[in-house]
């Protein structure tokens, strides 16, 4: 075989092997959505479930899950941020920071439900929360935590080098360095971190599963402290739970929860390419 | 003869990895002069320029000893606020760096740092630093667009300028005309002669010749060592020392 035929199959060869990558991705959100379209109407997503769940829409379902991921930001940014700036212009070499980063490396290889039952026994039992709202949120936010690290801390290390040095040698503090010349700059990648932590947060069961979720509860929650039904957990609950459940209101709700994690995807890409555009230099 | 505004004083600085940037060396600059740091390439001349505002505090494990005195102040002592160091003592560097936002914006910065509120005080500030920097004329139509869309001898002069609205005693440049071509070049070292009346300037030149063209006083540095420093009319015609000697005449380096 010449060089040229190895040449053009090694491109086929590899087209192919991407395709099959993509295929399949391609075939579940086609399917899902072929199946699930028929349902979407704004009645499904306004309506509570009715006669067992059987029929009716899904609204308490969907609030849920929107206070859920409003929760998850607000237990996950700050403390996130605050480390990836820690480790990105504070920490130093040493064993400490190794370890924090040891940490942070296993956190995000764990799997979801060890963090639900964390957070049934940190959050719903020994600090008292219940099942409630306000434990749902720690645990998917402490979940969320070393995604949104990793990529804050990239886009901090990402801004160059010498627009620190310039500004400390214009007087800035460390601090005021930061806050002036590398936060603002590091903002695109910290908010793609945040939003693609928040996707995933909103598509997890594992985590709510002992922590927040209702089986069934058609009033919405009142306070943090109360529980409160979340898509991905409904989805599991009228998929394998409820008998004789119509299978097109299964994939109604699929495709309500595909739809949600995708568009979280899709604004973390149009952000970053917005702001990239706007950049200076 | 008064007293030096920076004295240096047995002055050693070793790095993290053991290297000695600088060995035992003792030098005074005296103000509205242009005191030019020349060697070659490894001597030390940015090491001690960025120890005269304490940048290289910014390098992790090194060790110094000796002094630094500024008007008979040792800059490392324990109650020097580095802050107010670094805007009496202002460097520019090699490569021209606006920081990202407008011309307006980058001069105001450490002003505003520094507490300065007033927009009619920033106004004037902004206008002389920029006349001083000879930029005025070329941007002042266009203070509010982007520093990064200046060319780049504009840009080292927004440097400079930038660093003359903070009104500093001393001014550090490290190789300021080294990215810059011919005329931006002798624009840059023109400004110099202006700039000695009210301030110091410490300075890392381009080479021999522009050390020679821009120096009051001089000192060659070799191998983290000082050889000789004395007035630049002299070091540049009679040097001293036979290796100073064959640095400006070319022989190495």
């Amino acid at each position: 075989m010449s060089r040229q035929q190895t040449h053009k199959l090694a491109v086929v060869v590899l087209t192919a092997v991407a395709a099959i990558v993509v295929i399949p991705i391609i075939l579940v959100i086609l399917y899902v959505v072929w199946q699930g379209l028929p349902m979407l109407s704004w009645a499904f997503l306004t309506e509570p479930p009715r006669n067992g769940m059987t029929e009716g829409g899904i609204m308490p379902a969907l609030l849920g899950t929107i206070i859920l991921t409003f929760g998850t930001a607000i237990v996950s940014f700050p403390l996130s941020i605050a480390t990836a700036i820690y480790l990105a212009e504070y920490a130093g070499d040493n064993r400490l920071t190794r370890w924090i980063r040891m940490a942070i490396v296993n956190l995000a290889g764990i799997p979801s439900i060890v963090y639900g039952l964390f957070g049934l026994g940190m959050f719903v039992l020994f600090l008292g929360f219940g099942t409630s709202i306000i434990a749902g949120s720690l645990t998917l936010g402490i979940m969320t935590m070393p995604v949104v690290i990793s990529t804050a801390e990239e886009a901090i290390l990402a801004v160059p080098q010498q627009f620190r040095t310039v500004s400390l040698s214009l007087g800035a503090s460390r601090w005021q360095t930061i806050r002036y010349q590398v936060l603002p700059h590091a903002l695109p990648g910290i908010i793609t971190g945040i939003i693609l932590g928040l996707g995933r947060a909103a598509g997890e069961t594992a985590p709510i599963l002992f922590t927040v979720a209702a089986f069934y509860l058609p009033e919405l929650p009142r306070s943090i402290f109360d529980q409160t039904m979340a898509l991905p957990y409904h989805l599991y609950v009228i998929a394998t739970q409820v008998p004789g459940m119509p299978l097109q209101i299964q994939y109604g709700v699929a495709l309500v929860l595909l739809l949600i994690v995708l568009s979280f995807t899709l604004v973390a890409t149009l952000v970053r390419t917005q702001m990239r555009r706007r950049r200076e230099w | 003869m008064t007293d030096p505004l920076i004295a240096v004083r047995n002055l050693y600085l070793t790095y993290a990895d053991e290297t000695e940037a600088l060995r035992n060396v003792s030098l005074d600059i005296h103000r509205n002069q242009v005191f030019v740091l020349f060697g070659p390439s490894r001597a030390g001349k940015s090491t001690l320029l960025r120890l005269f505002n304490r940048l290289s505090d910014l390098i992790e494990g090194t060790q110094r000893r000796g002094e630094v005195l500024l008007a008979g102040r040792d800059i490392f002592a324990p109650e020097v606020n580095v802050s107010a160091l670094r805007r009496r003592v202002s460097m520019v560097f090699a490569v021209p760096t606006p920081l990202p936002g407008s011309i307006y914006a980058n001069i105001t910065y450490g002003l505003k740092l520094a507490g300065v509120r007033s927009e009619e005080e920033l106004g004037r500030r902004v206008e002389r630093s920029l006349r001083q920097a000879a930029l005025w004329d070329e941007v002042k139509d266009r203070l509010e667009s982007s520093a990064f869309a200046l060319s780049g001898g504009q840009k080292q002069r927004l440097c400079i300028a930038r660093s003359l609205a903070l009104e500093p005693e001393v001014i550090l440049l490290d190789n300021p005309t080294s990215g810059l071509d011919p005329i931006s070049t002798a624009t840059v070292e023109e400004s110099l002669y202006e700039l000695k009346a009210r301030y110091t300037i410490v300075m890392v030149p381009h080479s021999v010749q522009q050390a020679a063209r821009v120096a009051d006083n001089a000192a060659f540095l070799l191998d983290g060592e000082l050889i000789e420093s004395g007035p630049a009319a002299r070091m540049f015609v009679h040097p001293q020392d036979k290796r100073t000697e064959d640095y400006i005449t070319g022989r190495f380096g």
